[in-house]
């Protein structure tokens, strides 16, 4: 997360899960956390039963809400707005922690001119948030002894999403809300071991450890240990690839256990990428959309066949346990990869996994602490330095990796692709509770897939009405890049002129329809909001139920 | 200041406010419970839990009392224990003798204390509830003849989950556990209320005939689909996973999700790929592991000598173990020779 990098120094969740049931404030603000962290929406229940106060920000009605104080149902892509009319009203009302703004921050004063204008009623007319609740968050928030902030996809999925955390750190750093326990900043990582993709340094700018490939000292050290002369050059990310690919630049793709023809948000431009490739090898459990394309596929174990350990979202890094033998000739993706490096003329040679998170520790620091033997007795979070370390609940104690942490002066954007006249809706689209990702594991999963089998669009009961949509009506859902057609589901889950797409369906991919639109930092495609419309398809009359 | 007692004529001291039966179980003194749940809220509804209190006429619930200074607790008495035996006996009278294929035997609170009270057959004979009323929920198989009206799904489902989809409807003998209007069950199919159950009385439905306790083994890893990363316990027999279970003492505190307790099913699709395969003239060829990795690394060793490394790039997983990613990014580096790597952890 690159927002909280420039901020911080780091961008992992500041607090871990469990000190969530402490916290007296909690902040809920792009994030279904009932429905995409359930485990962390239990901890929040469990301190509003301590009596903490709940405010969720989030222009759905979702299930967290109904546990909530107070709900600030703001227009989607306008967070930026909320949250700086907050940061006015604590300014104004004297709510900022002042000694720790002095002692460990750096640019308060450009920060605090940025959000003059944010008057309660200017950030009433662009959210929609009526100004009392927007005083009422302000000092809420502010009167917290142990608040904390949690968010997701709802808030990094937009053109503007670094904005948007970087107005979410002026808010913890104006209530100096770091470096306790239960106070913080907690980006909630979607999949399983994100955190564990990102430190492991499956990125085209950093070895492992967040080591820059630029930097001398840091590539000595792994050219040392790897024996072998390494590249300087940034490389490029994902969404470069595919651009590179269509170019005729990039030659050959190795993909291993993702599914972008899926996931991305503008399915036309990655099929035509990938498909513009010379050789495309494809390491996965299920012939996927993406696999389908490729010239070899390659079968892999799933997690319950394989050793390793996964980081989870408050960097505690643990155990995965092989339990049962993976089909016919599928294999662990460790073994595939050491397979190909020999056959390339490079040994890899470790006897089991431990051997490898070793070498990790030997090349990062905050890893060197952690080893297979200890994690017999559960997961470890990072940093953890030493083998008599115990592992860090919480960050930036007494310091930031930068030194001070930096305020930013963030202007409201409004997302790239507003609803006009003839595209009315707002589109938005997330995940669902039963479904998973891209839906290769759940919808093989019988159960799952009974109780959710279709893809739906969320619309609201006024706006059905209206167009004279039934519940369970076919719909086509159009937007200026392409049409889908699927059931409507009329709940009040969205508000009126929204719409929400679950995005786990292939026979209704909601990236036919999102715009393909990035964070310029980040790199973050927009996919929470873009315009459509939608029609009602005609039933034939002797059909009709 | 704590506050002391003795507990069978132990000295014990806790802290103003805990129950008996908490002091009794932090100094593992054990008193038998059917209702008590620790991350619950005391129920006092099985009266399993009764002890003796000097000074008090009759014996009382410990998981509702709570302790007082210098009070003196029996906790096994030839009173308290045929009270217990009772408390066993009534419940056995109105459950179905249906341990030999009941998926929870050999893990059923209830048939354990039946074996250690000796109770085969019992003296209260009489009416039995009968339940016709089928629930068509994919997730959760709900025997409500075998419920013991422990109210511990009750509880769970509103006190952790939060979502109150049960309760416990119409009174005395009719009591049972059900969604409102007896529907079928529509909720977050957590599973919470199957793993609190200490009958038979919720089970998963795909657990059905996989295995109960003999030839299982347990496996203890972590959750593969969201960051919140819990610890499950994969029961094994033979080569197939038979259902999932959570440890209350590890950081998600035993809950799991829908997706975690009941999501496995995958693993064991037919749709997994079992070969390697090749495309040739658009079409996919099975291969062997030695073909296929043999005319990968040719095909790459191609392109790098063709184009030089930057015409290879590499994507990696955010499903993947932080093993598996190390090496694929080190791959990349040190044998493709690119920093073309990247995963899509941006989703
Ligand atoms: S599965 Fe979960 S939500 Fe459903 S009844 Fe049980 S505890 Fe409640
Ligand atoms: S279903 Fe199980 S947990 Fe619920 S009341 Fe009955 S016995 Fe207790
Ligand atoms: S059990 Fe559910 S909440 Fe826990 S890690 Fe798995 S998917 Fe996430
Ligand atoms: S455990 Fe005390 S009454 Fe059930």
């Amino acid at each position: 997360m690159a927002g909280l990098v420039t901020v911080f120094g780091s961008g992992v969740m500041t607090n871990s899960v469990p000190e969530t049931e402490n916290n007296d404030v909690i902040f809920v603000i792009g994030s279904n956390t009932k429905e995409n962290h359930p485990i962390v929406a239990l901890r929040m229940l469990k301190a509003v039963k301590k009596g903490a106060k709940l405010i969720i920000a989030d222009p759905r009605r979702i299930p967290l809400v109904k546990h909530a104080h107070l709900w600030l149902k703001q227009r989607h892509g306008t967070d930026v707005a909320l949250i700086n009319s907050i940061l006015h009203v604590m300014i104004k009302e004297d709510l900022i922690n002042k000694k720790f703004i002095e002692e460990r921050t750096e640019g308060f004063t450009t920060a605090a001119a940025a959000v003059e204008g944010f008057t309660p009623e200017v950030g009433e007319k662009i959210t929609g948030v009526p100004k009392e609740k927007i005083i009422e968050a302000a000092r809420i928030y502010a009167a917290g002894k142990n608040a904390a902030i949690y968010y997701t996809m709802g808030i990094t999925q937009h053109s503007h999403g670094t904005d948007n955390v970087y107005s979410l750190a002026n808010l913890v750093l104006m209530a100096g809300n770091l470096g306790r326990e239960s106070v913080g900043l907690n980006p909630l990582r979607g999949q399983n071991n994100v955190q564990g993709a990102s430190d492991m340094a499956c990125a085209p700018n950093v070895f492992p450890g967040y080591q820059k490939v630029s930097d001398d000292a840091a590539r000595a050290k792994f050219e040392a240990e790897w024996k072998v002369k390494l590249q300087d050059k940034i490389g490029m990310n994902a969404i470069d690839m595919m651009y590179a690919a269509e170019a005729g630049k990039l030659k050959g793709l190795y993909i291993m256990g993702e599914n972008p023809v899926m996931s991305d948000a503008d399915q036309k431009h990655t099929l035509h990428a990938l498909k513009s490739l010379e050789f495309l090898v494809v390491q996965d459990i299920f012939m996927t959309q993406t696999a389908e394309l490729a010239d070899v596929v390659l079968p892999a174990a799933c997690f319950a066949e394989k050793d390793g350990t996964f980081t989870n979202t408050d960097r505690r890094v643990q155990r995965v346990r092989k339990a049962v033998n993976p089909p016919g000739n599928a294999r662990d993706d460790s073994w595939i990869i050491m397979q190909l490096s020999h056959a390339m003329g490079y040994e890899m040679n470790y006897a089991d996994m431990s051997e490898v998170f070793d070498e990790v520790g030997r090349l990062w620091q905050n890893v060197a602490g952690i080893n297979y033997r200890r994690m017999e007795k559960g997961g470890i979070q990072w940093p953890c330095p030493t083998t008599d370390h115990p592992g860090t609940p919480y960050m930036f104690k007494d310091k930031f990796p930068i030194g001070k942490a930096k305020f930013s002066a963030v202007k409201f954007n409004p997302s790239l692709e507003l609803p006009d006249d003839e595209y009315p809706f707002t589109l938005s689209t997330g995940r669902q509770l039963l479904q998973y990702h891209t839906g290769t594991m759940t919808r093989r999963v019988k159960a799952i897939d009974t109780a959710a089998h279709e893809a739906y669009v969320e619309i609201n009961p006024a706006d059905a009405g209206r167009m004279s949509i039934d519940n369970g009506a076919m719909v086509r859902v159009s937007s200026r890049r392409g049409s889908i057609t699927l059931k409507a589901k009329v709940t009040n889950v969205p508000d009126v002129g929204v719409v929400f797409i679950p995005f786990h369906y292939s026979e209704a991919a909601a990236n036919v329809l999102t715009n393909p639109v990035y964070d310029p930092i980040c790199k973050i495609p927009e996919l929470k909001v873009c315009a459509v419309k939608l029609e009602k398809i005609q039933e034939d009359k002797n059909h009709a139920a | 200041m704590g506050i002391k007692l003795t507990i069978d004529g132990k000295e014990v001291e806790a802290k103003n406010g805990a129950t008996i039966l908490q002091t009794a179980r932090d100094y593992g003194i054990y008193i038998p419970t059917l209702c008590d749940n620790p991350a619950l809220e005391p129920y006092g509804g099985c009266r399993l839990c009764l002890v003796e209190v000097e000074g008090m006429p009759k014996p009382t619930t410990s998981c509702t009392t709570p302790i007082t200074e210098g009070m003196k607790v029996k906790t096994v008495t030839p009173q308290v224990e045929r009270l217990r035996k009772t408390v066993i006996e009534l419940l056995l009278s109105d459950h179905p003798n249906d341990c030999m294929t009941c998926e929870r035997a050999g893990d059923c609170k209830l048939q354990e204390f039946a074996y250690f009270y000796g109770l085969r057959s019992n003296r209260f004979y009489g009416k039995r509830r009968q339940y016709t009323k089928q629930d068509g929920n994919p997730f959760l198989e709900r025997n409500m003849d075998k419920c013991i009206l422990c109210g511990q799904c009750v509880r769970v489902c509103n006190e952790v989950q939060g979502v109150g989809a049960i309760d416990i409807a119409y009174r005395g003998f009719d009591a049972k556990v059900c969604p409102s209007f007896e529907n079928d069950l529509n909720c977050e199919f957590c599973g919470q209320c199957v793993s609190v159950c200490p009958t038979g009385a919720l089970t998963g439905r795909i657990w059905s005939k996989k295995g109960r306790t003999i030839g299982i083994k347990e496996v203890e890893t972590t959750c593969s689909y969201c960051g919140c990363g819990c610890q499950l316990n994969l029961h094994v027999r033979g080569n197939e996973i038979a259902r999932v279970s959570s440890k209350p003492d590890n950081h998600n505190e035993g809950w799991l999700c829908v997706k975690g307790r009941f999501g496995y099913e995958f693993i064991t699709s037919p749709d997994r790929l079992t070969t390697p395969l090749i495309k040739r003239d658009g079409k996919f060829t099975e291969a062997t592991w030695d073909e296929a990795i043999s005319y990968v690394a040719e095909r790459f060793k191609k392109i790098i000598a063709d184009n030089g490394p930057d015409a290879m790039a590499g994507l990696s997983s955010a499903r993947c173990t932080n093993e598996e990613n190390f090496l694929f990014q080190k791959f990349m580096r040190a044998v493709v020779g690119t920093n073309n790597v990247d995963h899509c952890a941006r989703l």
